[in-house]
């Protein structure tokens, strides 16, 4: 129902399921606040976000007041609100005065001034002294792991942080034990956190009770440049803002994206920037004599010229790492082309995944935000948690709002929240058991694991038809949705960058006899043994160490490009600093190859690509927008008794924090590694 | 004591009963709603106090995450979160108490066992002042596990701890012969009808006060 209400003297209709700081919000008025946050649940416990209602005889919170809550006057006048009264200023100045009773004032020394809401406000609500005699409250800092540093004597105790891990997080490790002055945020007995989603209290916290460990004492925020980019630790392509101080990446914040990752990211996103400047390759190496030696950029790409020139282009590949942009691939493809050979491949994993039966078949189709629509979820092959803690997230929510059924067929693991476990392998995907004939929107929800099982082709069949059967493959809702864990695939199988003969994978291509020479460009989780091989990339990691010939290329914090992320949204990322050293931006690397290579790629500048990529895919036009995927080839899937076999579902990533050579050289992802691994306990 | 404590605890038969007849009064699901109650049994059972093996038996046998359990402890002063001895004293010391003398029996607690949240060498004794213990009119009380000790003189207090000591069991309630909160002197008493009207009477005469 909506209602009509009065604030400071101008008329406004909202709902009146809003609360009245919603509905101030709607009317463009500022309402400062602590405790309140629109993604977590009310607690009002700061009270700073007060407003005067006429008729009421002490100024209320805004935040758990209800619209449906305002009474009209006695005559049936409008209800009134005020916000810029004297009486208002004078309570929120009151609130402000308790909230600083037991603030130290370290500002200068605290890794949240300049970007602290407590500090802000004190600017408006503050008084210029204390009036306050006794003592200060003392509270001993707790040692809650690696990433977030507290120092609790700043704590206002707004519980944002406790109310983020019970109800985004699902783990529920953060809590307020004793009462009053006393209170104190802590884990129990002092355990690190084990969310991979826990750097977002550092967002969340209003004041410098939580920061970053590992930003401590690095930068003031005003310093920083901002660079609005794409997040590509995995396929779901968080939004995020990567704060730079000359040429270094100082820190990943998230960026606000309701239809993606609202405004949380995962850990691995926001703390792997200690990786970005260690291990880097910033000179190119080839190999003499089995050892690896520093050479000229001239020298290495004629060292590449002599090897592909030796080598017949049928014996030669190309594999597509996860972090490789969409304009990348495209100008490997053209320089394969030009060679006269297919043999590359986005799949790194060994993957048999195709596009040959619509962008339907591999990408998530019901969006991510439209998991919130959904009615049962079935999960198949998959840890959502560890692949995507955000998507994750975003399930668990839509979960708590109640009528979801989840079944899961795979490992079990603690998701966050309840399922049904009907087994681990792929026979028991059995309609009967699965009690979700008359839900709507049902999600089959589908790890990229399952497209390196030999049987993959029967087991996306076999669920192809129990979709259709269930009535979620139709025009309004398609309910098949694959999750990826690479940042790069979607755009890869966008753009065909898999050889034609679909037995000839990765795998193959690694592995065979017939692969002389080898294209690894920012691929590390693959055991390469052919003859001779080449790295573009920026990590001595596993690629690098093994490869003849080392070209030195750009981090996704240091390029332009496109990404596709496993819902099908084309999004780019955006330089924020220069790769070190001589390291070239990758797309330079390949165009200079193809002119030694006299198979010349004829663009200029990146643009040029970009355009050309985007005349020859033009589903590359739209940036941000999904582009609706036409479920009608989904059909050709169907195989006519589809064989299963009774292996169990087996998730590849091992360790969430180790998925790729920037996170293996983070020191921080190492030391939250060593600790997952010690249950928790941070001190050995 | 500490060493006494099984480190796997777990509900005795009984108490899962009556564990599982609390949990019962909430709806299904809710079940962490009987942390209080599930805390209270198990504090019981583990010689008044909560080891963190109580905690965890608790947080995982209600499915809760062990902080929330934990807040609950921390935040109710009637959780004990070290050990205590077998006779806990709990003394109040808020105003009426006071001024009825509970410093006097404050001193004596804290020679005969010691400070305050410590238990005394022989593991019989442990003491704590706490707020109102809402007995004002029978003030000192002192409550001793279940039990409250009311009207109590220094001397009385040391007898209940000497007899605790002896194995002896103290008399509850009222020191002073007192059966409730009635008078102590037995010659006092109240205003009858007559008298009340008289004051209101005069009470209502313009130009006097009572």
């Amino acid at each position: 129902m909506s209602k009509k209400i009065l604030i400071n003297g101008n008329e406004f209709e909202f709902e009146d399921n809003l609360t009245l700081i919603q509905a101030l919000e709607f009317a463009d008025i500022e309402v400062p606040r602590f405790c309140y946050h629109d993604k977590l649940s009310i607690a009002g416990n700061c009270r700073m976000c007060l407003v005067e209602v006429k008729g009421a005889p002490k100024p209320v919170a805004s935040c758990h007041f209800s619209l449906s809550d305002l009474r009209p006057g006695p005559n049936g006048e409008l209800p009134e609100v005020y916000t810029n009264t004297d009486s208002v200023h004078h309570a929120r100045k009151g609130a402000m005065e308790f909230l600083l009773v037991n603030h130290p004032l370290d500002c200068p020394i605290c890794d949240q001034g300049g970007e602290c809401d407590l500090q802000d406000q004190a600017l408006h609500y503050g008084i210029n002294k204390s009036r306050y005699k006794e003592n200060k409250r003392a509270v001993d800092n707790k040692n809650i792991g690696p990433l977030i540093k507290t120092t609790m004597t700043r704590c206002i105790h707004c519980t944002r942080c406790v109310r983020f891990t019970s109800e985004v997080a699902g783990t529920g490790e953060l809590g307020a034990i004793h009462r009053g002055e006393n209170m104190e945020i802590t884990t129990y007995l002092e355990k690190g956190m084990s969310s991979e989603l826990q750097g977002n209290v550092i967002d969340l916290c209003p004041v410098g009770a939580l920061t970053s460990k590992p930003y401590e004492f690095q930068a003031r925020p005003w310093e920083l440049t901002k660079t609005e980019s794409i997040d590509v630790m995995d396929a779901l392509g968080s939004n995020i803002r990567i704060d730079s101080k000359g040429s270094e990446v100082m820190r990943i914040m998230p960026r606000f994206n309701e239809d993606i990752n609202e405004e949380w990211i995962s850990d691995k996103t926001r703390f792997i920037w200690d990786g970005l400047k260690s291990q880097r390759i910033d000179e190119p190496y080839i190999r003499k004599d089995g050892k690896l030696v520093k050479a000229t950029w001239d020298e290495a790409l004629n060292k590449v010229v002599e090897l592909v020139k030796k080598t017949k282009p049928s014996k030669i590949g190309a594999i597509a790492g996860d972090m490789t942009t969409a304009e990348e691939m495209y100008l490997m493809k053209l320089l394969f082309d030009k060679l006269g050979t297919d043999l590359y491949d986005c799949r790194q994993d060994g993957s048999y995944i195709t596009n040959e039966f619509g962008r339907a078949s591999y990408i998530f189709n019901p969006s991510i935000s439209g998991i919130e629509e959904a009615d049962a979820l079935v999960i198949i092959g998959s840890n959502p948690r560890i692949e995507s803690p955000v998507l994750n997230a975003r399930i668990r929510k839509r979960w708590l709002t109640g009528n979801l059924r989840i079944f899961n067929i795979g490992q079990e693991n603690d998701l966050t929240y309840e399922y049904i476990h009907l087994g681990k392998s792929p026979k028991q995907i059995n309609l009967k058991n699965m009690d979700i004939y008359n839900c709507k929107n049902i999600i089959w929800l589908i790890g990229d694991d399952i497209f390196t099982r030999d049987d993959s082709n029967d087991l996306l069949s076999h669920i192809v038809e129990s979709a259709k059967k269930t009535n979620s493959i139709r025009d309004d809702w398609n309910g098949l949705a694959i999750l990826h864990k690479s940042a790069s695939r979607v755009a890869g199988l966008d753009l065909g960058f898999l050889p034609e003969d679909s037995k000839k994978n990765a795998k193959y291509i690694a592995n065979s006899k017939n692969v002389d020479l080898l294209f690894l460009m920012d691929a590390d989780e693959i055991d390469a043994d052919n003859k001779y091989k080449v790295y573009i990339g920026s990590h001595g990691d596993k690629g690098a160490t093994s490869a003849d010939v080392i070209l030195p290329g750009a981090c996704y914090t240091e390029k332009n490009g496109f990404f596709m992320n496993t819902e099908g949204r084309l999004q780019q990322i955006n330089r924020a600093v220069f790769p070190p050293g001589a390291a070239k931006d990758n797309w330079k690397i390949i165009i200079e190859l193809s002119k030694r290579l006299k198979k010349s790629l004829n663009f200029v500048s990146f643009d040029d690509v970009r355009k050309d990529l985007q005349k020859k895919f033009p589903i590359f036009e739209d940036v941000d927008v999904i582009q609706a995927a036409d479920h009608s080839q989904l059909s050709k899937i169907e195989i006519k008794n589809p064989k299963l076999n009774d292996v169990e579902f087996e998730n590849s990533i091992k360790d969430f924090y180790l998925t790729n050579p920037i996170a293996r050289a983070s020191k921080i992802m190492a030391e939250c590694s060593m600790q997952k691994n010690n249950n928790g306990n941070i001190n050995g | 004591m500490a060493e006494l404590n099984d480190k796997n605890f777990s509900f005795t038969k009984e108490n899962l009963k009556i564990a599982e007849f609390e949990i019962k009064k909430y709806p299904e699901g809710r079940g962490g709603s009987a942390i209080i109650s599930l805390l209270w049994i198990a504090q019981k059972q583990n010689e008044g106090w909560l080891s963190p093996e109580v905690i965890d038996y608790i947080a995982k046998y209600l499915g809760t995450p062990q902080i929330r359990v934990m807040e609950i402890a921390t935040f109710y002063s009637m959780f004990n979160l070290k050990p205590v001895g077998k006779y806990h004293f709990q003394m109040c010391g808020t105003t009426p108490c006071m001024l009825s003398g509970s410093n006097e029996l404050k001193k004596i607690l804290q020679n005969e066992i010691g400070e305050q949240n410590t238990v005394s060498n022989d593991q019989l004794f442990s003491w704590v002042e706490v707020e109102c213990l809402g007995a004002c009119c029978n003030a000192p009380v002192v409550q001793i596990n279940d039990d409250y000790y009311e009207d109590l003189e220094s001397t009385d207090l040391i007898n209940i701890l000497k007899d605790l000591r002896n194995n002896k069991t103290p008399k509850i309630g009222s020191y002073k012969k007192r059966v409730s909160s009635e008078p102590v002197d037995n010659n006092v008493q109240t205003q009858t009808d007559k008298e009340i009207e008289d004051i209101v009477k005069r009470r209502n005469k313009p130009g006097l006060s009572v």
